[in-house]
């Protein structure tokens, strides 16, 4: 059916075998398409399957990402972290989402009821909807079929995956604007000035990315790197360290979590929000640095593959799973974002508008313009 | 302005309420800030939230009792309003104090400023945003209460000095334990340095923010660590000494240009005197009586003096007027370093932004217990 639908010539090879995002057989299993019954199974149960399985774990990992905030802030701080729900607070993020559920949900009275309900969702469902083409690993053979693990293969992917987390920033801006309330309107300037200043630079980094591997595919990208034998953070490190700066602007992480900067602008642009509504904030971030993780995992460090593939020595690396390689490489780099939150202080807000616009984005184009030409004249 | 015809493009000031409920206006400071844009135009520091009337209290409280009372004040350096108090009602009787109670005041008097500090570097750098500082510094004044509570018992609101000498002696091998502290207080401030006094973010925040010239932080009547920041070598403690501090040396740092920056280095740097002045105290330590001869009755003769010392904020001064018939002061009052330090901070905002507020609100060091009083 649709498996003929590939052109990309380049390192289409590779992905002949992957389904596309309707859930098509792969090519390489013969007769699968010979029973119209497969075929249900393929173009529906697997894909929303798929979807279910993704969808719960990201979950799963944003609740189980704020307990280890938590926790590995408090290791830095010589604290212990939560300790009292379930052994060393295991179960923390539970009661945190019983208590965020049974919470009053508080909209003040002057503030924009419709805009003010409705942007904790714009917020948060760009970032959940990005992990629709994160190539979680290369494919998995189950009962028999081969299954590619990833919910979609869009041949835009990574404009996708920019066009849709841009997205979230208007829940925050909206956020802002709709609580009718100065703190948080504050912030929600901040934010729009500082994600769209740093959307650029990121966006500069990933077009010399793209250079790269030829193609905007996400699995394509990694199967770029798998062919070249060299994971992009080598070949473009001054990208990676944009892509790294300018993802944890993104994310409004520090040392550029101006928009929520507690110590001068209170909650930021939650501090109307309650109960659920801020749960949907909450979410929306720590789903959106888990993106980035995975975004930089994938662009920068091979994704789902192996280190050393060309190490005789360490070839039974490539024995475990790719989705286990990818999850421990997005596991380094979301430690890597708690790490940094935990030792530095934050920006303020002009300083980080010139380092966005006088030195990441000049960095960002300089860097596609050697990119492309090195590109040209090899 | 109001009679201009409005043009199409209008800007208008924010006025925006920071406080009394706010993060990081250390208790409950209340600062109008007038914005344009993220820019402060102005400010207006409005205090009084935490007035208690300590002053007018004393005045119905015998002279022991005051003791008491100076706890109240910088909640966060009790033993150092001890000692001023007691240090002014001394002057006032004319009371001679025993070289051995004066080092341990002396003692308690720096680990007191040490503590202070502690608390000082933590919240500073947590409104600019480094969290970790705080709960290491928070980590090392919990040793200073641990020291003071085996003293006297109390952790924060000490009551401990009296008119003419000490309540206590120091209990057997405290000494040590106190010299401990020092070489663990001298091991992490590299650990602090490290993550702060290099740091390019810590560096752009703080330099060049705030900035107060000598005559003018004079003009304001700035002391202690803000004013030495500006490069004025001025300490109590060298100038008109008091306990032991003429027998101990130590240095006086002063800052170059009078910003954050300037007054984060030498609060550092008097870490290090306040161990080195702790150090030398209990090398030197004589033995002898912890109180001098005291009447039993504390009732000063009819006059009024004035006595200041150097507080961690600054110069906290204490003028006793005694009418010479009461057990009561007939007029007391408090020169609070926090208050008049605190009054240099519409200066020092305007112009800078949002961010910098906090920033400065935290190097002028202010506790609202003894703001407000």
């Amino acid at each position: 059916m649709a498996s003929g639908r590939l052109t990309k010539a380049a390192h289409g090879a590779a992905r002949e075998g992957a389904a596309r995002g309707d859930g098509a057989p792969p090519a390489t299993e013969p007769g699968s398409g010979a029973e119209p019954r497969l075929n249900m199974i393929d173009i529906v149960i697997i894909p929303l399957l798929k979807i279910v399985i993704v969808f719960v774990a990201v979950l799963f990992g944003v609740a189980y990402l704020v307990l280890l905030e938590r926790k590995v802030q408090a290791w830095v701080q010589v604290r212990l972290g939560p300790m009292r729900v379930g052994p060393h607070g295991v179960l923390q993020p539970i009661a945190d989402a019983l208590k965020l559920f049974v919470k009053e949900d508080i909209t003040p009275a002057r503030a924009d009821k419709w805009v003010y309900t409705l942007a904790p969702m714009i917020s948060l469902v760009p970032a959940l909807i990005v992990f629709a083409v994160i190539p979680f690993g290369g494919t998995a053979h189950l009962f028999g079929k081969t299954v590619p693990l990833f919910v979609a293969d869009v041949n835009v992917g990574l404009l996708y995956i920019v066009s849709v987390a841009s997205i979230g920033v208007y829940g925050l801006i909206l956020a802002g604007y709709a609580s009718n309330s100065k703190y948080p309107l504050l912030s929600s300037l901040r934010a729009s000035a500082q994600l769209i200043s740093y959307e650029v630079a990121v966006t500069m980094t990933l077009v010399s990315l793209i250079l790269m591997a030829g193609t905007l595919s996400m699995v394509g990208i990694v199967e770029a790197q798998r062919q070249a034998g060299l994971w992009y953070v080598f070949a473009q490190p001054l990208a990676f360290f944009i892509f790294l700066a300018g993802g944890l602007a993104e994310t409004n992480r520090a040392p550029f979590d101006l928009p929520e900067a507690e110590q001068e602008l209170v909650g930021g642009f939650h501090t109307e929000y309650s109960g659920m509504r801020f749960a949907f904030f909450f979410l929306a971030e720590y789903a959106n640095m888990i993106v980035v993780s995975s975004v930089a995992t994938t662009l920068f460090f091979g994704g789902w593959l192996a280190p050393f593939p060309n190490v005789h020595a360490l070839a039974f690396l490539g024995l475990v799973p790719g989705w286990i390689w990818f999850l421990l490489k997005v596991f380094c780099f979301l430690y890597l974002f708690l790490w940094i939150r935990a030792t530095l202080p934050r920006y303020r807000y002009d300083q980080l508008m010139r380092l966005g616009w006088k030195v990441l984005i000049p960095l960002a184009i300089a860097n596609v313009i050697v990119t492309g030409a090195v590109k040209v004249l090899l | 302005m109001a009679n201009a015809p409005r043009p199409m493009f209008d800007t208008e000031t924010l006025v925006i309420n920071m406080g009394p409920q706010h993060p990081s206006t250390h208790g409950v400071l209340r600062v109008v800030l007038r914005l344009d844009g993220e820019r402060v135009v102005d400010c207006d520091v409005v205090i009084g939230y935490l007035h208690r009337g300590i002053e007018k209290l004393s005045e119905n409280r015998d002279y022991t009792q005051i003791v008491l009372l100076t706890d109240r004040m910088d909640y966060v350096a009790a033993a150092t309003n001890n000692l001023g108090y007691c240090e002014t009602v001394e002057k006032l009787m004319g009371l001679e104090v025993p070289r051995r109670a004066k080092y341990i005041r002396t003692i308690l008097a720096e680990l007191q400023r040490i503590a202070s500090h502690n608390v000082w570097l933590g919240t500073h750098a947590m409104d600019i945003g480094a969290v970790t500082v705080f709960l290491y510094n928070i980590r090392e004044r919990e040793l200073i209460l641990d020291l003071f509570e085996e003293y006297c018992g109390a952790r924060l609101t000490y009551n401990s000095m009296r008119v003419g000498g000490l309540p206590l002696d120091i209990p057997a091998g405290w000494d040590r334990k106190v010299r401990e502290f020092c070489r663990i207080q001298e091991e992490k401030l590299v650990d602090y340095e490290l993550l702060l006094t290099h740091n390019r973010i810590w560096l752009e925040r703080t330099r060049n923010v705030g900035v107060i010239s000598g005559p003018d932080a004079i003009a304001i009547g700035l002391s202690g660590p803000p004013l030495r920041g500006s490069g004025v070598a001025r300490d109590v403690r060298k100038d008109e000494p008091y306990a032991a501090y003429d027998e101990l040396e130590f240095d006086v740092p002063v800052g170059a240009t009078g910003d954050t920056y300037d007054r984060y280095l030498v609060r550092l740097e008097e870490f290090r005197q306040s161990i080195r002045i702790i150090r030398q105290a209990l090398d030197g330590l004589p033995e002898g009586p912890i109180v001098g001869k005291v009447p039993r009755l504390i009732k000063p003769p009819a006059g009024e003096t004035y006595h200041a010392i150097e507080s961690p904020k600054g110069e906290l001064g204490y003028f006793i007027a005694s009418d010479g018939k009461s057990t009561s002061p007939y007029r007391f009052r408090v020169r609070p370093p926090s208050f008049c330090n605190l009054q240099a901070l519409r200066q020092l905002v305007r112009g800078h932004l949002v961010a910098d507020v906090v920033a400065l609100i935290g190097s002028i060091d202010v506790v609202l217990g003894e703001v407000d009083r």
